[in-house]
């Protein structure tokens, strides 16, 4: 298994459709991250990848018990791990 | 002296019920208006609760006390009790969908240490259950240590109990321990209460999963969107003519009463033209708007906007924009008046600012009549491409230069206003929910409401002045003078006839006369009066054929060349695709921008626009031509 090795740099904007992951953690402290947070990304929480919008951009995401929206550009400042992966 | 109202402030994310259950509680009577110096709404209705007569305060939606948009900065600080001219709460309600508790609480957790007193209203309960949710509302009571209620705000389940709760906040359990502040621990604790209160998480919503497939899908959820936009379209466009020319017939028909009760003459004319005609051309829109309201918000309680704006988000983020843009600029095609109401879709205030300042660009149903005056008089109908002909070909090129044109100024707009990062990107996909008739009708009145008070009185104000500036000083015409002329005499000697003629070296640059301009003046109310002017001018006996006929026909007395070239005709069009020549849309732009400079910057940067253009048309078509 390498998913190990990759998962310090895997971010939410590159998992598949239908995966499912765990946030690990948002890089920065700018108003987007706080934002991000407040949404619910913070470590720990479940997230699923529902699936994208027909032009490839947002993707809808699953998480806390609702369905949230992202772009590439937001969704690439949350690292996440796969969710069978150890902490 | 009595004791003063008090004052409950309903706190929760967008989505989370709290509109319906604002509803609920005051009924009909919501007053509607903006917060000091910002466009956000405001909404405040009085209600009895427990015999105590209270306020009711329906802030904007919030995902959270850390501000990001207008609506947030206006919710963190007036619970903060640091908006000026606006009382802090006595007592809040924090408001929160039973079945999204997960994400809610972290909102919950930032209101609970606001120091006010706190209960919390958890919507939806019914769906709770449906989706075999189980929830133990005493036990989340003292976790959280304030008063707890669930509530289905539509059928009025748990009203009674929530209004007897509200009228004793003095009475309310206050938190022992508040929640911690940085999100991560917030988030933890609101795991930690949940842990404690679930008896069973609510499953997934499969009446969404089913339609999203389908709504959301690659191909099926492309057509979706566009039938949809189609209906949009035709709504505004077609389908709101019948009661528009109803209501012009009624506008009419007061006109010829007035005429049989009132002796010809100046009163007469000011009470049908200024002031019947100002109030036609204000109820003209109702229709329009009504609709479009209707449609819009039935599709944003339904759950479908949202899902419109996820497929076309990419396409207007290309343009700086977002995908809730897409709808206001689409409307906007039939009539940027509606089109600019309906940007309060729109969460970030730039975007919304700069979706406003385009509108106008789309090519509006009121420049119909104006195209279709001058292509019929110039262009010839000709066949060029099968079943295409040369006059439609021109119109389509009018379309596409307005629509390609708001897409460049909403890019550089964007860039060169508005620099930096601006919101992240982030929109919540509600579960689909049939909303009640009673919540679309109170949202639709209040639309059509908000546009007849603000909207309504500034242009029925500057139709007033626009007839006063066309019929004064009067001048009668020698007896025996045949109608028409009497009339083309009277425009020409009157205030806007002055200005026309004084304005004429500026506009000579695009080919235009001084009776261009007269038009131009009028058509300041609405882009389609420049062709009842022109007929007047023109002292043509229809608005048709023979006006048609009078404006190819006429020749400049002093050069003895046509006044209507095809380079100031070529010019004329484009003047007409860029220039912002409608009070209604101005006012509207005043009312949604609560400010007079944006709408004074866009007449500016359009008339601008015009002008550069149609002088560039001009130049180029004299030299192709000749």
């Amino acid at each position: 298994m390498t998913s190990q090795f990759e998962s310090s740099t895997l971010t939410l904007d590159a998992l598949p459709q239908g995966s499912t992951a765990v946030v690990e953690g948002l890089e920065g402290a700018s108003a987007i991250e706080q934002r991000l947070r407040d949404l619910g990304l913070v470590p720990g929480t479940v997230v699923r990848v529902l699936r994208r919008a027909p032009l490839g951009d947002p993707t809808e995401y699953e998480l806390r018990g609702y369905r949230l929206c992202l772009r590439r550009s937001e969704a690439a400042r949350v690292r996440v791990r796969n969710k069978a992966d150890p902490a | 002296m009595s004791e003063a109202v008090l004052r409950l402030g309903l706190v929760g994310s967008p989505n989370s019920g709290k509109t319906t259950l604002f509803n609920a509680l005051t009924g009909l009577r919501a007053k509607v208006g903006n917060y000091p110096g910002v466009t956000v709404e405001r909404r405040e209705g009085a209600a009895t609760v427990a015999g105590r007569r209270v306020v009711v305060v329906d802030l904007p939606g919030a995902y959270s006390l850390t501000p990001m948009s207008q609506d947030e900065e206006v919710v963190a600080k007036l619970l903060a009790g640091e908006l000026a001219g606006v009382p802090r709460p006595d007592a809040i309600v924090a408001v929160a969908d039973a079945c999204s508790l997960e994400r809610s609480l972290l909102l919950v957790a930032q209101v609970l240490r606001l120091g006010l007193p706190c209960c919390l209203v958890l919507t939806m309960i019914d769906e709770l259950g449906a989706r075999r949710g189980k929830l133990d509302l005493p036990r989340l009571e003292a976790a959280l240590g304030v008063p707890v209620i669930g509530v289905v705000g539509h059928r009025g389940v748990g009203l009674d109990a929530l209004r007897a709760l509200l009228g004793r906040p003095e009475d309310w359990s206050r938190p022992p321990i508040l929640p911690p502040v940085a999100s991560e621990e917030r988030a933890a604790w609101a795991d930690s209460v949940l842990a404690h209160v679930f008896h069973a998480r609510p499953g997934r919503n499969r009446v969404t999963d089913a339609i999203d497939r389908v709504i959301l899908h690659p191909i099926a959820g492309t057509l979706v969107f566009a039938t949809v936009m189609v209906l949009f379209f035709q709504l505004i466009f077609a389908w709101a003519q019948p009661a528009m020319n109803l209501l012009d017939a009624g506008v009419a028909g007061a006109a010829t009463a007035l005429h049989a009760w009132l002796p010809a003459g100046i009163v007469l004319d000011f009470l049908v033209d200024g002031v019947l005609g100002g109030v036609g051309s204000v109820i003209v829109f109702l229709p329009q708007i009504v609709l479009l309201f209707t449609l819009i918000y039935l599709l944003d309680d339904l759950g479908y906007l949202a899902r419109a704006a996820f497929v076309i988000d990419r396409l207007m983020g290309s343009i700086g924009l977002e995908g809730r843009s897409f709808v206001s600029l689409l409307s906007s095609y039939a009539c940027a008046v509606p089109g600019i109401m309906a940007t309060r879709t729109i969460p970030s205030p730039r975007d919304r600012l700069v979706t406003i300042l385009v509108s106008p660009l789309m090519t509006c149903s009121a420049r119909l009549p104006v195209y279709a005056l001058l292509i019929g008089a110039f262009v010839p109908a000709r066949r060029v491409l099968g079943p295409l002909g040369l006059q439609g070909l021109v119109l389509l090129g009018l379309y596409l230069l307005g629509g390609i044109s708001a897409l460049v100024v909403a890019a550089v707009l964007k860039k060169g206003l508005f620099p930096g990062p601006g919101l992240p990107f982030y929109m919540e996909l509600p579960p689909y929910r049939v909303p009640t008739l009673r919540l679309l009708a109170t949202q639709v009145w209040g639309s059509a409401r908000a546009f007849l008070r603000r909207a309504g009185t500034i242009i029925l104000g500057v139709s007033i002045v626009l007839w006063v500036l066309l019929h004064f000083p009067h001048v009668d015409a020698p007896a025996g003078t045949p109608p028409e002329q009497a009339a083309r005499l009277a425009l020409e000697s009157s205030l806007a006839g002055r200005v026309g003629h004084a304005i004429e070296p500026a506009i000579a640059p695009l080919g235009f006369d001084w009776k261009i301009g007269v038009g131009l003046i009028a058509s300041l109310a609405a882009r389609e009066v420049i062709v009842s002017t022109l007929a007047q001018i023109y002292a043509a006996s229809d608005e048709g054929t023979s006006l048609r006929a009078a404006i190819r026909a006429d020749v400049d007395p002093a050069t003895g060349r046509t006044v209507f070239t095809p380079a100031t005709v070529a010019s004329l069009l484009v003047f007409f695709v860029f220039a912002l020549q409608c009070t209604s849309t101005l006012a509207v732009m005043r009312r949604e921008t609560n400010s007079y400079r944006w709408p004074a910057f866009a007449f500016g940067y359009l008339l601008a626009l015009a002008y550069g253009a149609s002088y560039v048309t001009h130049q180029v078509v004299t030299a192709l031509w000749t």
